[in-house]
């Protein structure tokens, strides 16, 4: 268990079963620790009644993987794990409002658009909501080429990820863990 | 039909709990009015604070391995129960505490006594739970019980919502927990870890088995005992497995730690092998960790897998339940012999004796704090329990106490809570009715929850209390005295009669000036079948010796105020 020290970015994902109280849990778990929570997103899961909590931070790989087992600890939770960028697949959306008549006037406004892969979702009189999905540093660059339109409001979603991996762990445990209930009641009905 | 608080009563039972400390209140009325018609088969302990409750709780715990339980109402109840819930969690004892809770329709609107009990309670709680329907009341407790008691044991809150307590619901009988789907308490131990580390134990030379309180909740003492015996490894403990092998055996080399014995400290830095089973490594057992067993390949056994790399990195881990992996060690491990070795540790043990141990014991000018507790352990025989406050009564108790079978030894390890040892002391006699309960405090940590005296009054616990009197809070004055040049900062007590104060709690007690008096009066206390308070003398000027200054490597040891151990 050799780790280097370098801080970066981590996404910690949580899987947990649906029950109050639970977010506050593992948000203590990283308090604790004096890890700062970059962005978070709770979803259900595919798995039925499994939720799902994307969470990134910066640390080293020491500290997060600690961090990992305990939250793995706290009862309601089914399991942890962490990751670099290279191992999942993950966007961020961000929203955008600017003030049309800052828009009427420009003619590249449409290229932008298109350029940054962004849509507008919302036109009014008054304002203009764009939406952008993608990385972070891709919302970002959206961010500057649209502060000059004098933006009033901008929003960016916690960073949503699936693994590359093949192996669908968390399915492979829940089957495990049904298997071992079965074991279990077996064993009490033979005493 | 039954109402929430008698099924809670019902769930209770059929737990087999016989025993509850609590305190009831507005938020808490229905249950304690059901407990009114049970009481020929649940006995409350009507203590005087909550903070007294979860103590006793973890005292009748600690000593008796059986889940302890508390009830007490809401808002202040609550929020008296969390040190007690800390230092349970930090020396994992399994206690269910039932909170009183304002009704569901109140919940959120700052309702008079309603406080945030699971909020605060979370950090500090294996598992909390809010039950606001009583339809989840069964489910609620059969899963606390579960939680508390299994794994790595720890304390669980029900936090029981008024509205909930008095909704009628239909028994249909009682279902204990067996599984959680999130939660597995009982690891499957890897075969070939356990190959593994018997072969490590076979090539060392020099191999040393550290035992902490795992092998205690295990009940690994018998299997400690035969892996020692059977591959020569000498045993060291932690404070809190003390008694996880007797003091007299062959195979004890001594305590670990900041006050440990210097023959177990400077072993940690000699071994080729250490084998830590059912330890967190505690900075108070380590020191500086980067210079801890510098020299050896580590093994680290615990039910807990998070604690494995949290604080020293080991070389191999064991996942499981200590007694299981010492029973299959023993089989695995082939018959050695390391006399050389566990000859070595003699050097050490003559030099502690000369320059600490005979000086505690044998001074003629004053009454030793460790000559106190030598003294009273010997004449109270086999399988007496010790329970201690914090403090330097605390250290010196626990080192010259000498453990004759298991769970003999009840202190706050981990979180170190002044106050703890007055209630747990009531609560360890009240698990273990037929054993000598001697429960040595100081005179700060007996003020801070001496209202429980008034539990040995109303019930007649027959702990016996030695106070080791030094009109200082000595630990602090102890640092004072070696690292803040003497500066006596707020660390002087002026205290009151405690024999007055005992007797006025119909508790006979003794005030035991001079070292001639201190036979007499420990044969009387002992001989009296009820409770009794020996209010001993003690000069301030006594400190805690072997120690090591934390934060130093933990072979960095000073034997008295001159005097450093050198190899
Ligand atoms: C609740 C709490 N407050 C403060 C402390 C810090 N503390 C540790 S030991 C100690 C002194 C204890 O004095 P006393 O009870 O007289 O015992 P002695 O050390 O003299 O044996 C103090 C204040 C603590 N451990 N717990």
């Amino acid at each position: 268990m050799e780790y280097n020290n370098k801080k970066e970015l981590f996404t910690v994902t949580v899987f947990s079963e649906n029950r109050v109280g639970l977010l506050n849990q593992i948000s203590i778990i990283f308090t604790r620790r004096k890890l700062n929570i970059e962005s978070l997103s709770v979803s259900p899961s595919s798995i039925a009644g499994v939720h799902k909590f994307t969470i990134t931070a910066y640390a080293d790989e020491e500290t997060i993987s600690k961090l990992v087992r305990q939250i793995e600890k706290r009862i309601d939770v089914l399991k942890s794990f962490y990751y670099h960028d290279d191992e999942i697949v993950y966007q961020e959306v961000a929203l955008y409002k600017v003030p049309t008549v800052e828009l009427l006037e420009e003619k590249n406004l449409e290229s932008i658009i298109r350029h940054h892969n962004a849509r507008i979702l919302e036109i009014t009189r008054e304002y203009t909501v764009i939406e952008k999905t993608g990385h972070d540093d891709e919302t970002t660059a959206l961010f500057e080429e649209l502060k000059r339109y004098d933006i009033r409001q901008f929003v960016r979603s916690g960073r949503v990820a699936v693994t590359k991996s093949p192996e669908e762990y968390v399915t492979m445990y829940i089957e495990e863990r049904a298997r071992r209930k079965e074991e279990i009641e077996r064993c009490l009905k033979d005493e | 039909m039954i109402s929430g608080a008698e099924a809670l009563i019902r769930s209770l039972l059929a737990e087999g709990v016989d025993t509850i400390f609590g305190y009831p209140g507005g938020a808490i009325i229905p249950v304690f009015d059901r407990l009114y018609d049970y009481k020929d088969r649940l006995r409350h302990i009507l203590v005087r604070h909550e903070q007294g409750a979860t103590h006793a709780a973890q005292g009748y715990a600690r000593v008796s391995g059986r889940t302890g339980v508390v009830i007490v109402t809401s808002g202040p109840a609550a929020t008296n129960v969390i040190t007690g819930l800390s230092d349970a969690m930090m020396d994992s004892t399994p206690l269910v505490v039932i909170t009183g809770q304002v009704g569901s329709e109140l919940l959120g609107s700052d309702a008079f006594q309603e406080t945030d009990v699971i909020g605060i309670t979370q950090p500090v709680t294996k598992w909390s739970y809010q039950i606001r329907n009583v339809e989840d009341l069964r489910w609620a407790v059969a899963r606390a019980f579960y939680i508390a008691s299994t794994g790595r044991p720890g304390p669980v809150v029900l936090d029981f919502a008024k509205n909930a307590q008095v909704a009628m619901m239909e028994w249909r009988g009682y279902k204990k927990c067996h599984f959680v789907r999130t939660y597995e308490p009982n690891p499957v131990i890897n075969d070939a870890d356990v190959e593994r580390v018997a072969a490590m134990i076979d090539k060392a030379r020099r191999p040393l088995i550290i035992s902490g309180h795992g092998v205690e909740i295990a009940r690994g003492e018998k299997e400690l005992l035969a892996l020692a015996e059977k591959a020569q490894v000498p045993v060291t403990t932690t404070l809190l497995g003390l008694s996880t092998i007797a003091t007299d055996s062959h195979m004890f080399k001594g305590l670990v730690g900041m006050h440990g014995n210097v023959a177990a400290n400077v072993a940690i830095g000699e071994c080729d092998l250490l084998v830590a089973v059912g330890l967190r490594f505690d900075d108070r057992v380590t020191g500086d960790p980067a210079h801890f067993a510098s020299q050896a390949k580590i093994v680290h056994i615990d039910i807990d897998s998070s604690e494995f790399g949290k604080i020293i990195t080991p070389d191999a881990t064991i996942h499981g339940d200590a007694r299981e992996v010492l029973a299959r060690l023993v089989d695995k491990v082939s018959p050695a012999r390391h006399d050389e070795w566990l000859g070595s540790f003699d050097k050490a043990w003559k030099i502690e004796t000369e320059k600490v141990i005979n000086p505690e014991l044998n001074d003629k000018s004053r009454i030793n704090m460790g000559c106190v507790a030598r003294k009273v352990s010997e004449a109270a025989g086999y399988g007496a329990v010790l329970v201690t406050d914090v403090g330097q009564n605390q250290m010196l108790s626990a080192r010259y106490f000498k453990y004759t079978a298991p769970r003999s030894i009840i202190t706050s390890g981990g979180l170190g809570t002044m106050g703890f040892g007055l209630p747990a002391a009531i609560g360890a006699k009240i698990g273990a009715p037929d054993r000598t309960v001697c429960f040595f405090t100081g005179d700060g940590g007996i003020q801070m929850t001496m209202e429980e005296l008034g539990v040995i009054l109303q019930y007649g616990v027959a702990v016996k209390i030695i106070l080791l009197n030094n009109n200082f809070l000595g630990m602090v004055r102890q640092w004072q005295e070696l690292f803040y040049d003497r500066r006596f900062s707020e660390t002087e007590l002026v205290n009151p009669n405690f024999v007055m104060i005992a007797n006025s709690y119909g508790i006979p007690a003794e005030d035991v000036e001079t070292l001639d008096e201190l036979d007499g009066a420990i044969e009387r206390m002992l001989a009296h079948d009820g409770a009794y308070v020996l209010n001993v003398n003690i000069d301030p000027e006594e400190l805690v010796y072997p120690m090591t200054p934390a934060g130093s490597p933990i072979s960095t040891i000073l034997l008295n105020k001159d005097e450093r151990y050198e190899k």
